[in-house]
Order: structure tokens, then sequence, then C-alpha cells
């Protein structure tokens, strides 16, 4: 079988030969979640220099009045500095659920989670991460400017070098001169715009993602995916995105992780090496098109589409 | 099918009609006719015009606004001046005009208030002239009935009575509203409120408290106030101290509750958000919980601004220095002196529409962002 390949999420893992075409597509790696060993060529990994998150063998289980939901089973990834990596799946494949144990706002059961070699408390408690919801949440009593400077004002970052950092970031999501204007005042584009300059306002290296683009129409999503896919080429971050669609993940994505429900877990994670430099246009290339297909195989064969 | 405007004027017209053949008054036992009395008898003539001008809708713009601006007023203006003619006992013919005059400035406040105003000072305008208009009318009617019906003072006294009793007696008022409104009623509030918000958030951090002490507030906010009143009298004594104590009782419950309510409100985003952050319990209070909760917290103040003053006022009942409002009400009723009554009432009714305006704009600026009070900023 490929399970020395099947464990290695690591984009420069060569291994199957099956439908590559050099420089066009990536390799996938198919991943048999039910009989593997998940200590098959961890401890290389694990020292990795460049990766972000380690997480092996992580299992949560939510315990309900109807009896234990397995919300995530035995995932194994690792991604690297710099790596956009979109989670795509059905509703209850534990898309979200792994990026909240990730930002520690839910306790896995079982396994090992690392971020930025600490645990995920550690990492939340260093503030590693800039986590975008899938509602923009501002808090309406605040200006826009004033949102971006809540989490430097949490943070104790000094006035001068709060309004430096708030003026930096709305410029960098197209907000500038729309900082004294309350959120209840702005369209849910430029809302979502805002809490992503807050998410950027520290300076995290690493952005996690919840659906931030769900609640908006097709336009506005293509025109702030073109916006993300800039920013992430200029900032060089790590980038955590779960997305419900194939599309947005082609388009945005270094390495697509689809993830099938009941219980959670990662059917297939494909590497996506389109020119960085892409714009929406690509959507209609071949190679974008095949990746998009072998994203939609993956989900039917992990049964996404059954009822 | 006729509308509302248009039923109100014909009633008014009619009215106007049927008080030129009904008798105005009777003088020595003989009946007066309204002929008799040019003034009414114009007055008469020109409503019944009037009414009929706006019923066939001749009466448009500005020129109605005019109309029923004038007429109404000076009609009730005539009318107040026949009251005081000696001996003459008022008839149907007075009555009708007292009725049709009110049927006319009904019809004013209703296309005042229907009016579709273009600048914010001119919303303002009208918000406050329609309902000045119908307090005004209010007390000219108050005023026509009891004194036209002849109503005995101790039941009703005339609007006009307690005015003058309120302006020759503006001392005591003064010293009265001072003990009770700026001694027990405000610090009392202030305590009750601000020891409520504390606990309010002591409860917050601690489930054992809230167990413990919510259900004892409760109780407490169940007391009646006659019962504890004397009680608070006798453990603080005759002066203010003993009132406050009864108003920090009666504004302790409801500032709890819903500073308890309001703190549970934010969304689970909200809280995960401050949660990334690794902002501590405080920031996440003082940053987030705190000003998501401020709309519960007003409208506790409002509803505590009138009780306050309810609180205070029944129990100066119980024993209090000879100064106070509530002590004024129940030693006054006793001598019979409703006028003086009528003008605490007032100054009660006063004082406490002020302290909850207040608050309602303090809360205006402090809850601007909620939802019932946005605008296009």
């Amino acid at each position: 079988m490929l399970q020395s390949t099947a464990i290695n999420t690591n984009g420069n893992a060569t291994g199957v030969a099956e439908g590559t075409k050099q420089g066009t597509t990536g390799q996938a790696e198919k991943m048999d979640t039910n009989g593997m060993s998940p200590e098959t060529g961890t401890s290389s990994q694990e020292q990795s220099a460049n990766s972000v998150i380690n997480i092996k063998g992580l299992s949560l289980t939510f315990e309900t009045n109807d009896g234990p939901v397995h919300a995530l089973s035995d995932i194994d990834l690792t991604i690297n500095q710099g790596d956009f990596v979109s989670f795509i799946g059905p509703s209850g494949c534990g898309k979200t659920t792994l990026l909240r144990a990730v930002a520690d706002l839910e306790q896995p059961t079982g396994g090992e989670l690392w971020v930025n070699g600490v645990s995920a408390q550690q990492a939340r408690l260093n503030r590693d991460y800039g986590y975008v919801f899938q509602a923009p949440a501002l808090y309406p009593w605040r200006t826009i400017a004033g949102n971006i400077s809540l989490p430097l004002e949490v943070m104790g970052i000094p006035k001068s070098e709060r309004q430096d950092r708030i003026a930096r970031n709305m410029e960098l999501v197209n907000l500038s001169g729309f900082d004294k204007k309350y959120p209840w005042q702005l369209s849910g584009g430029m809302q979502q715009r805002a809490s992503i300059a807050r998410a950027l306002s520290f300076d995290p290296e690493l952005l996690l993602m919840d659906e931030p683009f769900g609640a908006l129409d097709e336009i506005v999503r293509d025109h702030l995916n073109e916006q993300l896919l800039r920013l992430w080429d200029k900032t060089d971050k790590t980038v955590l995105f779960v997305t419900h669609s194939i599309p947005e993940a082609v388009f945005l994505s270094s390495k697509i992780v689809v993830m099938s429900p009941r219980p959670g877990r990662i059917y297939d994670v494909i590497d996506c090496n389109l020119p960085r430099d892409r714009g929406l246009d690509i959507r209609e290339a071949p190679e974008f098109l095949e990746i998009a297909h072998r994203v939609r195989e993956g989900l039917k064969e992990g049964h996404s589409y059954d009822d | 099918m006729i509308s509302f405007r248009q039923s109100l004027a014909i009633l008014s017209g009619v009215l106007s009609i049927l008080a030129l053949f009904f008798p105005l008054g009777e003088l020595n036992g003989e009946a007066v006719s309204l002929w008799s009395d040019s003034g009414l008898t114009a007055f008469a003539i020109v409503s019944m015009l009037a009414s009929v001008a706006v019923l066939l809708n001749r009466l448009k713009g500005l020129k109605a606004d005019l109309v029923l601006v004038i007429l109404p007023h000076v009609g009730a203006w005539m009318l107040l001046s026949r009251l005081d003619v000696a001996d003459q006992h008022l008839a149907s013919g007075f009555w009708c005009l007292v009725v049709s005059s009110w049927l006319m400035a009904w019809l004013l406040v209703d296309q005042l208030s229907a009016k579709k105003t273009k600048t914010p000072t001119a919303k303002r305008f009208y918000s406050i002239v329609v309902p000045v208009l119908f307090g005004v009318w209010l007390l000219l009617l108050w005023e026509l009935v009891v004194r036209g019906l002849q109503i005995p003072t101790v039941l009703l006294p005339p609007p006009s009575m307690i005015g003058a009793r309120f302006m020759a007696s503006t001392d005591i008022l003064w010293a009265d509203f001072q003990q009770t409104f700026l001694k027990a009623v405000l610090i009392g509030y202030i305590l009750g409120c601000g020891s409520a918000f504390i606990i309010a958030i002591l409860i917050d951090r601690s489930p054992f408290l809230q167990r413990g002490l919510l259900p004892i507030g409760n109780l407490v906010s169940a007391l009646p106030i006659i019962g504890v009143a004397p009680i608070m009298v006798m453990w603080f004594g005759f002066d203010w101290h003993s009132k406050a104590a009864v108003v920090i009782i009666m504004t302790f419950f409801p500032m709890l509750v819903n500073t308890v309510a309001g703190l549970s409100i934010t969304s689970s985003i909200e809280k995960d958000m401050m949660k990334t952050y690794a902002a501590s319990y405080w920031q996440s209070l003082i940053k987030l919980r705190l000003p998501s909760a401020l709309p519960f917290v007003f409208n506790a103040l409002k509803i505590n601004s009138t009780l306050a003053m309810i609180g205070a006022i029944v129990a100066e009942f119980f024993g209090t220095p000879i100064v106070g409002m509530g002590f004024r009400i129940s030693t006054e009723v006793g001598r019979m002196n409703v006028d003086m009554v009528w003008a605490e009432i007032a100054v009660a009714a006063l004082a406490g529409t002020a302290f909850y305006g207040i608050m309602v704009v303090i809360e205006r600026a402090c809850t601007f962002w909620h939802p019932s009070f946005r605008s296009s900023r």
C-alpha cells in the first residue's frame, strides 16, 4: 500500500506517480485512515524545521445527550510555514472543529497537536495566530478603527503604535477612509474585510479562517478571494482556511485537505501548485479544473454526497 | 366612506349648530340663550363654517393649520371667561361648544402628527408641539369641567387653583423636594443601583453566588414596601436615611436581574474572539461584556427612576421630620388642603419625568449603536 507516503502530507513529498502532469498540478496522496498506524514516519517530520502545525492521531469526541459524537477521528497533518491550506468537506466533517482545536477553542480528546512547536493553549497565550470567524463579529459600539484596535489594546500595545498598525491594516484590506464609520454602516463584505484587518492587526504569522466569506454573495466573495491571495503572497503568512466551496479552495490554496464526515477524518490531501500571481481567470484553465475535479472526486468517494 | 378626520369635523360642526339652539345657561332661574352672547355666537358660527370647509376638503395645508390653531384656542379662552359669571349655571349650549372646540383641537393634533417633515428641526418641533397641545387640552377640559359643573374642590380642584397654590408655596415645595428627592431618592437610587451592579458582577464570576444570591434578591423584591418602610424607620430613624433604605430595597432587584441578564447575552463568537486574544477576565468584561450589557442596565435604571420616587414618598408616610413630599401629602390631605396635595403630586410628576428623561438621554448617548437607536450617522 501507499502507507509511507500516505502519512506524509508535507508538500515536498514525492510519491504517487499517477496523474501528475508535471508543473501543472500537484500530487495527491491517498489517506487510508482506517488501517493506518500513526507512528509511521512521524518522528522525522516533527523535527521539520519549517513546520508550523503538527497533528498526530488527533481525535475529538463531543459527549451529547444522544451519545458521543466523533467530530474528529485520527487526524494526521503537517502544515509548513507559508502554506495556504484549505479544509473542504460537507457539514459535520469536523473541519471547523479542527480549526478550533488548533486555536485552542476546543479540547481534543486524544492525539497530539503542536502549534509553532508548543501546545495549542500555549500558542493561544503567545498570541501566535489571528482567527477570522464565520461572522465579522465587530463590536457595534466601536468604530471600524476601534474594532481593529481591540486586539492591540488587549495585548497592551502603546497608542502611537496602535494608530500606525490600524492605518496600515485598513489600507491592506482597502478600507482606508472608513475608520470613523461604525460596523453597522458598512456592507457585509466591508465588515468581513474589517474583521480580517482586525485579525492581522497584531501581525500573527498564522491566520486561521473559518468560512470567512460563507455569508457573502459570489461577486463580493470573488473579489475578497483575490484580495486574500494578494495578501498571502505579500505577507507569506501561513493560512488555514475552512470552506464549503471547491472553486474557492482550489483558487486560494497551496494544499487542499478533503475531509469526510461521520466520523470526521481526512480523506485526501491535494497539492495545488498554481502560479502564485494567479488571477480569477485561472479558474477556466485546465489545470485548475483538474484539481477541482479531483477535489470533487475525493468528496464523492468520502461519501460526502450521501444522504 | 368618510375618514376619521371628516367624522371629527362633522361632529364638531353639528355641535356648533346645536349650541345655537340650546340655552347657554341659567341666570337667576331664567334660561339665557347663546344669542345674547355675541362673542360665543360668532365663535359657534365660525367654527361651523370651518367644519364644513374641512369636511369639503376646502381647508388644506398652512391655511388649515392656521385656522385650527386659532379657532379652538380663542373659543376655549372665551368659554373659560364665561365661567366667572356669578350665579350662572351653565347648560347644554355651553357644553356643546366645549366639546366642539375640543374636537377641533383634536383635528389639529391629528393633522400635525400626520405631517411628513423633512428637516430634523421641523421633526423635533412637531414632536414637542403635539404632546404639549395634548397636555394643554387635558388641562383646559379639566378646568372647564370642574368649574363648569361646580365640582367640590375637595374632590378635584381645577388646575388654575393648583397652579396658584404651587406658585404661592414654592419655598415649601422646594424644601420637600430637597428632603425627598435630592436626599432620599437620589442617594438611595445611586446606592441601590450601584450595589446591585457590583453584586451582579460578583454573581457573574461565581456560580455559587448565582445560586445563593439571586433567589434572595428575588425574595427581597417581593417584600411589601408598606411592611418594610416602618421597619426601616425603626432602624434608621425619622430622617431621610430610612427612606433611602427603602429606595435601595426597591431598586436593588431590577438592577441585579437586568445586569446579570445583560452580562450573559454576549454571543459565543464574541467570547471566542476575546479568548483568541488571550484576554483576561477583566479585559473581556470591560471591553466586551459590559458594553453589550448596557441596554439591559439602562432598562433597569429607567424602571428604577420611577420606582425610587414611589418608594421614597410612600416611606415618608411612616414617620418623618416635618418636611418631605410624602409627609406633606399625608398631612395636607388630613387638613383638606387638596390643592397642596395636587401641587406635591405635580412636583413628583415633574421630577419623576425629568429623572426618567435624563436617563433616556444618557442611554441614547451610551447605546447609540443598539439597533433600536441606530440612525444614519
